[in-house]
């Protein structure tokens, strides 16, 4: 990967290998079928072997996407960190607050997943974003970050927690495409800002 | 961790309170969002100065949550569906 570069109009771009661009479409359409308001019936991206472990991961709440008037947390921890509460201490303001907004919040992340999936060549090469599409890959990418470290139950001291595993862990790769994910969300922040 | 607000906007308008104390927009700590990425959206949704998004996400990162805007209530439940639109941990609370 060559890291995100401002381009003028406030749009970025960068350059992806292919199994980084495969990678990166595999696991935003892990996100589409979890946040997608009818849940498994959602698009999904083609899988490849070599990430089916990330996507076995991910793939943990698929059934929990229905019920687009829902008052209730997601009990899945990925869709209740996608999808928070807006009140902490009050059951029922949070459930008249998720009645209103979470199906909008479920739309609008769908529509910036699927506009990353939009400008992200299939086999790699450059990546051009206007400002627009920059900001969708930000989100979308955001997403991509938050539902794999609930999965991977990461702390503040990832580093850490990625050092103490061994190579042959299951969970290694994915903390290695954890730390990736930054490094990418990084650059685009950098490239934008 | 504190309990004083880092800083507030005060409301500038007299909406009909139910009462007088504000409501405010509440970002939580969590170990995934860049502070990088945190400084951005305080910057692009409130139009905060790098500077001032800068210091309210330190204190997010350091306190574990910080008051990122006060005002009317229906104003701070729409900035909570944006930051939550931006995957920021956000809540709405009636200031005490």
């Amino acid at each position: 990967m060559e890291p995100f570069r401002p381009t003028r109009g406030g749009g970025a771009r960068a350059w992806l290998a292919a199994p980084e661009a495969s990678l990166l479409r595999s696991l935003v359409g892990q996100v589409l079928t979890l946040i997608a308001p009818d849940g498994p019936a959602a698009p999904r991206a083609t899988s490849q072997d070599n990430i089916a472990d990330l996507e076995a991961l991910l793939d943990g709440a698929v059934l929990d996407g229905s019920g687009t008037t829902a008052r209730q947390t997601p009990e899945d921890p990925v869709l209740a960190r996608l999808l928070p509460d807006g009140y902490r201490d009050d059951p029922d303001a949070a459930g008249e607050f998720r009645k209103y907004t979470e199906p909008g919040l479920r739309t609008a992340k769908q529509q910036a997943a699927l506009q990353m999936l939009d400008t992200l060549p299939d086999a790699g090469g450059r990546i051009q974003l206007n400002q627009e599409q920059a900001q969708a890959w930000l989100k979308a990418l955001n997403d991509v970050r938050l539902a794999l470290g609930v999965r991977l139950a990461v702390t503040e001291d990832f580093e850490q927690q990625w050092t103490k595993l061994k190579q042959d862990d299951p969970q290694w790769a994915a903390y290695e495409v954890y730390a990736w994910l930054g490094a990418v969300q990084e650059s685009l922040v950098q490239a934008l800002a | 961790m504190s309990v004083a607000p880092a800083e507030v906007d005060l409301p500038k308008s007299t909406d009909k309170p139910v009462s007088d104390k504000p409501w405010v927009t509440i970002v939580w700590n969590d170990p995934v969002n860049l502070m990088s990425y945190v400084t951005y959206v305080f910057q692009q949704v409130f139009g905060y100065p790098k500077k001032k998004a800068t210091r309210l996400m330190l204190d997010v990162h350091h306190k574990g949550k910080a008051v990122v805007a006060a005002g009317a209530r229906e104003a701070m439940e729409h900035n909570v569906e944006i930051l939550h639109g931006y995957g920021l941990w956000a809540t709405v609370m009636q200031d005490k």
